[in-house]
C-alpha cells in the first residue's frame, strides 16, 4: 500500500515539474496568440483588447497558478482558437486516438508475437528469413508512407476501406470502425517490426538458459518448452517495449492523422502549436506526460504478474 | 389468359423500373465541400482568419452590401443607399420582413449594435482599421441606418461587404464563434472540431431558397488526402485545391470539372525599404528585372497563376497589367546595379516563411539573383508565429515572401508602420484620392495611378496573383470561378444530374 502511495506522490510531483517547464517554454517561445487570431491588419488597441480579454496581460506567476488552481478543479480552461473547453477538445479526440491506438497496439502485437516466436523457434530458417525482411522493412519506411500507399492501393483501386476522414462514432459501429483500419495498419507495422525483434532476441536468449535445458531433458516436447516455458520469460522486456510504444502512439499518431485526414490528438497538439493556442498546448503536452506515466505505472504492475519472483519482494 | 397476365407482370415491372430510374435520378440536395484550413471560431467579426469567412460568408452571414464575384458591391440587408455630397454621412434603407435564425428581428437596431461594435474602443475585430472612418451611428427608424463619417472614405462600401462586417445581434452575438447566428440562406447545424462543420437550409430565409438542404465543411490538410477524398467521393467538391501538380489527372477524368479562377491574394517579396541596399530604388528595379516570373509560377504552381507588376490582384475591379514596366532582362538588371553602385552586387538573407510555395519560389528567386551576382541565403522562419513577430512587427529582416490574401489591400503602402518600412508621398497622396472619390470612374482611375506608382517603385517584388484551382464532380453547379473575398458561397450551387 505504502509503495502505490508513494507510486502516486512520484507522479504528482513529476507531473507538476512537467507543468512548469511546459509554462515557461511555451513563454521564451517567439509568437503572440493575439495577433495570430486577429490577423495582421489588427491595429494595436485591439490587440490590447484580445490579449485582456485571453487573461494574457497577467504576469507569468499570475497565470500558471491560475491555470493549476483551474486543473485542480478539473478546469482545464478555454481554447484562444476554439472557444471550447479544453476537456470537450480532448474528450473528442479521444474518441479517434484511442480506438486507433488500441486497434494498432492489438494488430503489432498479432504480428509481431507470433511471427518473432516462431523465428526464433527455428533460427535461420524460412520464417526467421522473412520476419527479419519484415523487420527491416517495417522500421526502415517511415508510417505515413506505409498510409499513402495503403489509401493508393486498397482504399482508391480496391475501394474496401474510406480513402480518409472520420465519420464519428454517431454514424455507426462499422463505418466509424472502417475508416480506422488502414491507419492503424500504417501504425502498426514499423511497431510490429521493431517487435519483433525484440520477440525474437528475448526468446532466442532465454532458449539457451539452463532450465529449458532442464525442461527438455525431463521429457518436454519442444512446443511444449518454447510456450509454457520460454514465451512466458520472454514476455518482459516484450512488455517493456509494448509500454513505450504505446505512449508514442498515443501522442506522436500525427503524422498518419495527417495522411488520412482524422481529428485525433496528434492533429490537436500540431494544431495548437501552430496558432499559439497556449492553453490547449499546455494541457495537452501535460495530458500526453499523464498518459506516458500512467501506462508505466501499469508496465510495472504487470511486471508483478508476468513474474512471480517480484510478487513476493517487499 | 396466362399470356396476358404475363404482358401485365412484364409491363407493371418496366414501369416499377422506370419509376425507380428516375427516382434514382433525382439531383441530390446535399453537398461536401473540401477545405485544406479549419476556421478558428466561426465568427468573423471576432477573428482574422480567412477560413472563417470560407465557411460563413454568405452562407450563414450577410452584411449590408455584398461583393459578388465580379468584385462589385451589391446591396443585400440594405435595399439603397445614398451618400451626401461631402461624403462624410451614409443613408442605408435596411430590408423589411428580415429575421436572424434565433427568430430575432434584423432591423435598424441591430445594424446599427454590429456597426458599434465593430468599431467599439474595446472591440476585438481585426478589420477595425477599414472601419476607423465611421465616428457614430444612428438608427433615426427601424428601417434605416445612418453612420456619419469623420472623413470621406469612398471604398467604405466595398469594405463593408466584408466577412468583417456581417450583420449580428446582441443575444447571439458573444457565442458566435461556436454557435453562429446569421441571416442567411443556411443556418448551423454542427462543427466536429477537426474534422467538419455542417450547415442545414434556413428555411425562414428571406431571400430566394437555396436548391441544398444541407452543406457539409470538411478540412482537409493534406494535399494528396484533398485528391484521394475528391477521387473517392469523400468530398464533392474543393473549390481551393492545393496540390496544381495532381491537377491533371482531373481534367483528363470526365467525372471531374476542373475551373481555374483568380483570388484576391498577390504573392510579393517584400523588401526592407529602410535598409541598403533596399532603399534604393535602382536596386529594387533590378532586383524585379532580375526574375522572370512564369518560371516562378512554372515551379511553385504548376504553371497556374497570374503574373502580376503591382499590388493588385486580377479579379479587382480597376486591374492593370503592368508586369511588363519591369520585365525580365538580366542584362538591364546588371546594369541597373552598377548605376546604383553595386557593379559587383551583394549578398542578404531572405526570410523564408514555411510554406510550400514560398520555399520553392524562394530558391528560384536565389538562382536568378545570383545570375545577377547577388547572393541570396535563405532562413527558414516559422509561420505565422515567428515570422509575424520576427519580419512583421520587428522588421528584422532584407527579404521575406509571403501571400497577401486581404482583397483590395494596396493601401497597406501607405500604412505607417507596416512591415515594408516603404513611404511615398505620392502613394500616400493617391490613397487620399481614392478615399475623396465621389465617383466610381474616379476611384478607379486613382486606384490605377496607386498601381502604377508601385509598379515603377517596386517597394516589393511582385510576383503573382494567387489562382483559384476549383476541382469538383462534374454535374456540380453554381460555384464560383473567382474568390475576390476570401468565400465558399454556396447559395447558388445545385446538382444538375
Amino acid at each position: 500500500m505504502r509503495h502505490i502511495t508513494r507510486s502516486l506522490a512520484g507522479l504528482i510531483l513529476t507531473l507538476l515539474v512537467i507543468s512548469f517547464v511546459i509554462f515557461l517554454v511555451m513563454e521564451a517561445v517567439p509568437g503572440d496568440p493575439a495577433e495570430i487570431m486577429l490577423g495582421t491588419s489588427a491595429a494595436p488597441d485591439t490587440l490590447a483588447a484580445l490579449r485582456e480579454q485571453m487573461g494574457l496581460d497577467q504576469p507569468f506567476f499570475v497565470r500558471y497558478l491560475d491555470w493549476l488552481t483551474g486543473l485542480l478543479q478539473g478546469n482545464l480552461g478555454e481554447s484562444y482558437t476554439y472557444r471550447t473547453p479544453v476537456s470537450d477538445l480532448i474528450g473528442e479526440r479521444l474518441m479517434v486516438t484511442l480506438p486507433l491506438t488500441g486497434l494498432a497496439v492489438f494488430l503489432s502485437v498479432a504480428i509481431s508475437l507470433p511471427l518473432g516466436v516462431l523465428a526464433a523457434a527455428r533460427p535461420n530458417g524460412i520464417i526467421d528469413a522473412f520476419a527479419s525482411l519484415f523487420a527491416q522493412i517495417g522500421i526502415a519506411v517511415p508510417n505515413f508512407w506505409i498510409g499513402l500507399l495503403l489509401i493508393l492501393g486498397i482504399a482508391l483501386t480496391l475501394g474496401w476501406f474510406p480513402a480518409g476522414g472520420f465519420p464519428g462514432w454517431e454514424a455507426g459501429f462499422w463505418p466509424a470502425l472502417m475508416a480506422l483500419i488502414l491507419p492503424s495498419v500504417a501504425l502498426a507495422i514499423p511497431q510490429a517490426a521493431v517487435l519483433t525483434r525484440v520477440t525474437r532476441a528475448a526468446v532466442i536468449e532465454i532458449t539457451n538458459e539452463d532450465f529449458v535445458r532442464t525442461a527438455r531433458a525431463k521429457g518436454a516436447s519442444p512446443s511444449h518448452a518454447l510456450w509454457r516455458h520460454v514465451v512466458p520469460n520472454a514476455l518482459i522486456p516484450v512488455v517493456t517495449m509494448l509500454g513505450m510504444q504505446i505512449s508514442v502512439l498515443i501522442a506522436g499518431a500525427v503524422l498518419v492523422e495527417n495522411v488520412f485526414t482524422l481529428p485525433g490528438m496528434g492533429t490537436l497538439a500540431y494544431q495548437a502549436l501552430a496558432q499559439r493556442d497556449l492553453i490547449v498546448i499546455q494541457n495537452v503536452v501535460l495530458f500526453f506526460a499523464a498518459i506516458v506515466m500512467v501506462v508505466n505505472f501499469i508496465v510495472d504492475a504487470l511486471y508483478t504478474v508476468l513474474d512471480p519472483r517480484l510478487r513476493t519482494r517487499r | 389468359m396466362k399470356r396476358n397476365l404475363q404482358l401485365f407482370l412484364a409491363a407493371t415491372t418496366a414501369l416499377g423500373l422506370a419509376t425507380a430510374g428516375s427516382a434514382m435520378a433525382e439531383p441530390r440536395t446535399d453537398l461536401t465541400l473540401g477545405m485544406s484550413i479549419e476556421p478558428s471560431g466561426l465568427d468573423p467579426t471576432a477573428a482574422a482568419p480567412v477560413a472563417i469567412g470560407q465557411v460563413v460568408w454568405q452562407n450563414l452571414f450577410e452584411g449590408l452590401v455584398t461583393i459578388d464575384e465580379d468584385g462589385e458591391v451589391e446591396p443585400e440587408l440594405a435595399t439603397s443607399w445614398e451618400i451626401s455630397e461631402d461624403g462624410l454621412t451614409y443613408t442605408f434603407d435596411l430590408r423589411d420582413g428580415v429575421s436572424f435564425q434565433n427568430g430575432q428581428p434584423f432591423n435598424a437596431e441591430t445594424a446599427k449594435f454590429t456597426i458599434d461594435r465593430i468599431i467599439a474602443p474595446d472591440s476585438i475585430n481585426g478589420q477595425k482599421s477599414l472601419y476607423a472612418a465611421i465616428e457614430s451611428t444612428e438608427a433615426p427608424d427601424s428601417d434605416t441606418l445612418v453612420l456619419h463619417l469623420s472623413k470621406p472614405s469612398a471604398d467604405l462600401l466595398y469594405w463593408l461587404g466584408f466577412p468583417s462586417a456581417v450583420m449580428v445581434e446582441p443575444e447571439s452575438a458573444p457565442e458566435n464563434a461556436t454557435k453562429p447566428v446569421g441571416t442567411g440562406p443556411f443556418e448551423f447545424a454542427s462543427w466536429k472540431k477537426g474534422n467538419e462543420v455542417t450547415l442545414t437550409e434556413n428555411d425562414d430565409y428571406w431571400g430566394e431558397a437555396s436548391k441544398l438542404d444541407k452543406v457539409t465543411f470538411r478540412f482537409i490538410a493534406d494535399p494528396q488526402a484533398q485528391a484521394a477524398a475528391l477521387t473517392s467521393g469523400g468530398v464533392d467538391a474543393i473549390p481551393e485545391f492545393t496540390a496544381p501538380e495532381l491537377v491533371a489527372q482531373f481534367e483528363s477524368n470526365n467525372d471531374f470539372d476542373v475551373v481555374i479562377g483568380t483570388t484576391g491574394m498577390e504573392v510579393v517579396a517584400g523588401m526592407n525599404n529602410t535598409k541598403a541596399p533596399f532603399d534604393n530604388v535602382k536596386v529594387r528595379q533590378a532586383l524585379m528585372m532580375a526574375i522572370d516570373r512564369q518560371a516562378i509560377i512554372d515551379a511553385t504552381n504548376a504553371g497556374y497563376g497570374t503574373p502580376i507588376g503591382s499590388h493588385f490582384s486580377p479579379s479587382d475591379a480597376g486591374f492593370e497589367d503592368l508586369s511588363g514596366v519591369l520585365p525580365y532582362d538580366p542584362a538591364k538588371a546588371k546594369d541597373l546595379l552598377a548605376e546604383a553602385g553595386y557593379p559587383d552586387g551583394f549578398s542578404f538573407t531572405m526570410k523564408v516563411p514555411n510554406r510550400a510555395y514560398a520555399e520553392r519560389a524562394a530558391e528560384i528567386m536565389q538562382a536568378y539573383f545570383a545570375q545577377i551576382g547577388v547572393m541570396m541565403t535563405i532562413e527558414s522562419s516559422e509561420f505565422p508565429a515567428k515570422w509575424i513577430q520576427d519580419v512583421f512587427k520587428d522588421t528584422n529582416y532584407d527579404m521575406t515572401i509571403i501571400g497577401h490574401a486581404e482583397p483590395l489591400d494596396i493601401g497597406i503602402y501607405a500604412r505607417d508602420p507596416y512591415y515594408f518600412n516603404y513611404s511615398s508621398p505620392d502613394f500616400d497622396a493617391t490613397m487620399t484620392e481614392i478615399a475623396n472619390a465621389t465617383t466610381e470612374e474616379e476611384r478607379l482611375a486613382a486606384y490605377k495611378k496607386a498601381q502604377e506608382i508601385l509598379a515603377n517603385d517596386v517597394p516589393a517584388l511582385f510576383l503573382y496573383a494567387w489562382p483559384k484551382i476549383g476541382v469538383w464532380k462534374a454535374g456540380l453547379e453554381g460555384l464560383w470561378t473567382n474568390e475576390p473575398v476570401p468565400s465558399n458561397d454556396v447559395t447558388d450551387v445545385y446538382w444538375s444530374e
